[in-house]
């Protein structure tokens, strides 16, 4: 790195960094390559070891996801063009590990905004003892999924001795009614597993909503209740608008994470009765059934809808991004 | 009015222990007798036992829990350092000393980790069982570092843009060096940021799954495998299963606690402060 006082340093969200003055064109210009060279040195390195750890078995999933390649039988392995994808959508179990993975994203993500809403803005008031809800409210985002998962799987949802039964059945007794003893996660298995995992995103989108609540312009509100605005119409018009991007962003986000979600389907009904999602069934093709290019092509699926919404997401942290920019 | 706060404060409260209950109730849980953890109706009151954590450690004859624990320690600890000793100067060279498409870059890392790791799964097994990298704890280490990378990057720039530029030019005007500069004038704005940033990674590497459990084997075996073990039923097992998950939990739930003011900004990738 040069002197630090030659040319001050642009910094922050300014603008690029200016050219060095010129001496004599030839030698000019080689100066200006290696300082170009010379502030690019130190985001060389975690470039190219990101292109390599991950773009590149990228393009490696997609070459197998064109040919068909059992690893139990190894010397038929042969180029099938998309071969592989019509299995995937031909096949209904596959098909239906489409549909499970849209519609517990889709639940988790709705269900935990909600949630998270209504405790961020319990939250947001001034309270004794505020510190400590939040603190603990947020614990159930701190488990280790296994654990979380294992929890609702074994303590909470066990038919004979899990904590719901029982809970029922006490309240049962009070009230004079009789509790079913249910086997929720048998009866209900995608529910249990989205229950899980909205219990541990809830705190999660709470976090974001909060930030968003705690940067609202406060004397604009001063001014509506002036003018005789009622709390209701306070949310409506004031803190919604301003919470859209950070719902937008916690709905992004949440399904980013939940689309690629392992943990709680492996874990709380081993992907059976209905409960395989896409990134499940790319494990089970490629660990257990050993079908190297149907777990590819199943993989590819999922990078295609993980782009779509990431497209999006991408575009809302930009503009996120580049409201930060102009404010700072 | 006042009825009104105090019913909202009581809300607020009941809300936070609504979801607070089925870890208390899990601590609980790993404090009980295995027939007490099994009892219907729920015992709350039953006499308090070390026992499942006696089992957990392996005083009792079951599985060794070190040599995952310390492969998970390994594993988030080497990755965080490598994850900040790359993020650091690509931050650096994204806010302080900008290339000219800073933008465009910071946003190649944000893609990356939209990317489902599920895709790039294959491959890496493939690669790794050809030169014989399996059930190899630094394996891990790289992928983790690579599944950080994008976060931290994303983490240190927004902390590193906050360190104002008049600041760093009056210290240049002086005639202070970069290194001084760096060490004297960022360094002490940005540090509890990079702890934050620290914490984070070490949280998602600690918790990972998917890569430990299909790439490793019995040697670096990590803790979030080893408790995969209570998937299925072990008659009378809910207290050392209890035990072990509160355990396993702790670093994690500490490092959460620890980093719980700049967690919001790290899981938002800096978009939220």
């Amino acid at each position: 790195m040069t002197s630090a006082t030659t040319k001050a340093a642009p910094g922050g969200q300014g603008a690029p960094p200016r050219p060095g003055a010129r001496t004599a064109p030839g030698q000019g210009r080689r100066a200006n390559r290696a300082k170009a060279w010379a502030t690019r040195a130190p985001l060389l390195p975690a470039l190219i070891f990101l292109i390599v750890v991950t773009q590149l078995p990228f393009v490696a999933t997609l070459v197998i996801s064109l040919f068909d390649w059992n690893a139990l039988y190894p010397d038929d392995r042969a180029f099938t063009g998309f071969g592989n994808y019509d299995t995937v959508l031909g096949d209904a179990d596959l098909r239906g590990a489409v549909v499970t993975t849209a519609v517990l994203t889709a639940t988790v993500v709705l269900v935990s905004l909600l949630l998270g809403l209504g405790l961020a803005l319990l939250l947001d008031r001034k309270f004794a003892g505020r510190g400590f809800v939040r603190t603990i409210t947020i614990t159930p985002f701190l488990l280790v999924p296994v654990a979380a998962a294992l929890l609702w799987k074994h303590i909470l949802f066990n038919p004979e001795y899990g904590l719901l039964n029982g809970l029922l059945a006490q309240l049962g007794d009070i009230f004079g009614f009789t509790a079913p003893e249910r086997d929720w996660i048998s009866e209900m298995p995608l529910v249990a597993v989205e229950a899980a995992l909205i219990w541990q995103w809830t705190p999660f989108m709470m976090l974001i909503l909060l930030a968003g609540l705690q940067s609202r312009p406060l004397e604009l509100y001063e001014a509506a209740r002036l003018d005789g605005a009622s709390n209701w119409q306070l949310f409506r018009h004031l803190t919604l608008p301003h919470l859209r991007r950070y719902l937008e962003l916690g709905a992004l986000l949440g399904s980013i994470y939940i689309v690629q979600h392992f943990d709680a389907v492996f874990t709380i009904t081993g992907g059976s009765l209905g409960t395989a999602n896409l990134p499940y069934v790319v494990y089970q093709e490629f660990y257990a059934a050993q079908e190297y290019g149907v777990a590819s092509a199943a993989g590819v699926l999922v990078v295609i809808g993980s782009l779509l919404i990431a497209t999006l997401a991408l575009r809302v942290v930009s503009s996120l991004f580049r409201e930060e920019g102009s404010r700072a | 009015m006042r009825i009104k706060n105090a019913s909202l404060t009581l809300g607020a409260w009941l809300a936070g222990m609504v979801f607070f209950l089925p870890v208390a109730w899990m601590v609980l849980t790993s404090f009980h007798s295995e027939s007490d953890a099994a009892s219907n109706p729920p015992a709350f009151t039953a006499p308090l036992t070390l026992d499942g954590y006696r089992e957990f450690f392996g005083t009792g004859g079951g599985p060794d829990p070190w040599p995952p624990l310390i492969n998970s320690l390994t594993a988030s600890l080497a990755s965080t350092v490598l994850v900040l000793l790359l993020a650091l100067p690509a931050a650096y060279a994204l806010t302080i000393r900008p290339v000219r498409a800073w933008r465009d870059v910071l946003f190649f890392f944000l893609s990356t980790k939209m990317l489902p790791v599920i895709a790039g799964l294959l491959p890496v097994y493939l690669f790794a069982r050809e030169i014989g990298f399996l059930d190899n704890i630094w394996l891990l280490v790289i992928l983790y570092t690579s599944m950080n990378l994008p976060i931290a990057v994303w983490m240190l720039q927004s902390f590193l843009a906050e360190v104002p530029v008049s600041v760093i030019e009056a210290a240049q005007l002086d005639g202070a060096r970069l290194p001084v500069v760096l060490g004297r004038v960022v360094a002490p704005v940005v540090l509890p940021g990079i702890v934050a940033t620290a914490l984070i990674c070490f949280i998602f590497s600690w918790n990972e799954l998917l890569f430990a459990r299909v790439l490793t084997g019995v040697t670096a075996e990590t803790a979030p495998v080893f408790l995969t073990r209570f998937i299925t039923s072990q008659g009378l097992f809910l207290a050392q299963l209890s035990a072990a998950s509160i355990a396993i939990s702790l670093p994690v739930l500490a490092a959460g606690f620890a980093a719980q003011d700049k967690l919001v900004q790290g899981l938002s990738l800096g978009a939220v402060k």
